[in-house]
């Protein structure tokens, strides 16, 4: 009677503890959150053209890294990535308990092939391009409840790989229209732990709902992310009970021009106004006038790099206190986009902070 | 309810913020590239000419020469920006077509010369041929029979 009392009492305890962690619906805060000690960006040469080429780690000459397909020339990349953050952090491959990875190409083999050269258990990730927060996510939430010593999160797009599995040949005449995406070539990694010293820290993360407005043009996938990015966002604040002003930058990851425009509008509509604190990692990427992206970047790469190249430095120098990264995917396939679907949309949000 | 009345102001909202492609300019660069492209035939059909060869091996003669061109500038990479530009003007002419086979066949190479180059070379021609030829000859089909009264 007593033991089966206190297995009662204890099973209670146990509970009661998962729903102090959890907010609302969609939200958890992380009561021992954990440090983005060390980061990796690594883009390719048109990346490196653009406006925020000063911040990221490593900008590639070959977009091929000798490799004889672009595949294997991503998979590299997000290698590089790894091992580079690895140096930074000062740690072994032997050191880390897991190793969240995604991107976009089928069966997610950027990510698996690159894997597969370290001695890391691995869970790999299918988010689209939202894959950065999604790996941040979790990594976030299996450190804060002591299931790791260090974990790392990474994601890589290349735009040649994903050209030819989603659109045409690189060499064919096609014209590109006012509202495609450019998909970046790039990679960024970073590690999470507990150690010594002031770095940024994840405190909230707040996963996202599929949205599917009805969008079927994969020519305008901002269009098509806008809204799961609002939900989101409108989610975490009411989770959390904070508002756009308790952010110094929310930033989306690759809702490109035309999506940022109509996320803006779009959350009028749930009562708050973000367009102070809104940038949108797609849209400043690229310089759109002089390197003929139209709407913007996109890809896995797209919030990766310019998190862990331009976002994680300001957060370091704290010109950014506050930051909330959105990365968006839009959930089609080929398959699906030929048999007339509609394009569905998924956001995660997490919430980065620097003392 | 509220969602389904918010989609239906986002669907206006979307339609208001995607810009629209400009047709009147980009009618005028297709029918400059796509003019100034059948002005190279016409050249070479001038040059054949001038050589002497009789008017049936002309006829040959342009489209093959305009084939090897169309796939040599697909391979240096010029014919794909050159589409950026001029839109409809470079597809339509034979050099698009001769764009439309070579393009994947250098892409797939990597995937080997059955699967790779040869299954994929049709990708996007397998299509206009299989309309093309599928349409010419259902209009065979219909002359001969209005030809027997």
């Amino acid at each position: 009677m007593k033991i089966k009392f206190i297995l009662n009492d204890c099973r209670r305890r146990v509970n009661m503890q998962t729903h102090d962690k959890k907010m609302g619906r969609q939200t958890v805060k992380l009561d021992n959150p954990p440090k983005i000690i060390a980061v990796h960006s690594i883009v390719g040469p048109k990346e490196g053209e653009g406006p925020l080429s000063e911040y990221f780690d490593e900008v590639l000459n070959d977009d091929t890294l000798g490799k004889d397909s672009y595949e294997k020339a991503e998979s590299q990349m997000m290698f590089t990535a790894i091992t580079e953050t690895l140096k930074k952090a000062k740690l072994k491959e032997t050191d880390i308990d897991y190793l969240f990875s995604g991107d976009l190409l089928n069966q997610i083999i950027s990510s698996s092939f690159a894997a597969r050269e370290f001695s890391i258990p691995f869970f790999g990730l299918y988010g689209a391009c939202s894959t950065m927060s999604e790996s941040l996510s979790l990594a976030s939430i299996i450190m804060d409840g002591g299931f790791a010593k260090y974990v790392i999160a990474t994601t890589s797009s290349h735009f040649s790989s994903a050209e030819r599995q989603f659109r045409f040949p690189l060499d064919y005449g096609s014209q590109r229209t006012r509202s495609a995406q450019w998909t970046v070539t790039g990679s960024g990694a970073l590690i999470l732990g507990y150690d010594e010293g002031n770095y940024p820290e994840v405190t909230y993360v707040t996963t996202g709902k599929v949205k599917d407005f009805g969008q079927k043009d994969a020519n305008n996938m901002g269009a098509a992310m806008a809204p799961a990015a609002v939900d989101t966002i409108v989610s975490h604040f009411k989770d959390t009970g904070r508002k756009p002003s308790d952010y110094d930058v929310i930033a989306t990851g690759d809702l490109g021009i035309i999506g940022r425009e109509l996320a803006d509008k779009l959350i009028k509509e749930f009562g708050y106004d973000i367009r102070k604190q809104h940038i949108d990692c797609g849209e400043i990427i690229f310089d759109h006038e002089k390197q003929n992206t139209e709407a913007g970047g996109s890809g896995c790469g797209c919030s990766a790099v310019v998190f862990t190249g331009y976002l994680y430095k300001k957060l370091m120098k704290k010109e950014i206190k506050k930051l909330l990264l959105v990365s968006t995917g839009a959930l089609m396939s080929t398959t699906s986009s030929l048999q007339g679907e509609t394009i569905p949309g998924i956001a995660h949000a997490v919430a980065i902070e620097m003392k | 309810m509220k969602e389904a009345k918010i989609k239906q102001k986002y669907e206006i909202m979307t339609n208001e913020v995607t810009p629209k492609s400009k047709i009147l300019q980009d009618c005028l660069k297709a029918f400059l590239v796509g003019g100034l492209i059948c002005d190279v035939g016409q050249l070479i059909n001038n040059i054949a000419m001038n050589y002497g060869f009789p008017k049936e091996q002309v006829m040959s003669i342009v489209p093959i020469v305009m084939i090897f061109l169309g796939a040599l500038l697909t391979g240096t990479g010029t014919y794909g920006k050159l589409a950026q530009f001029g839109g409809a003007g470079t597809v339509v002419p034979i050099t698009g077509f001769s764009n439309a086979v070579v393009s994947p066949a250098i892409e797939f190479k990597k995937e080997g010369f059955i699967f790779g180059v040869a299954a994929k070379m049709f990708t996007i021609a397998g299509p206009v041929l299989v309309y093309g030829i599928g349409s010419s000859v259902i209009i065979g089909i219909v002359y001969y029979v209005i030809t027997l009264f």
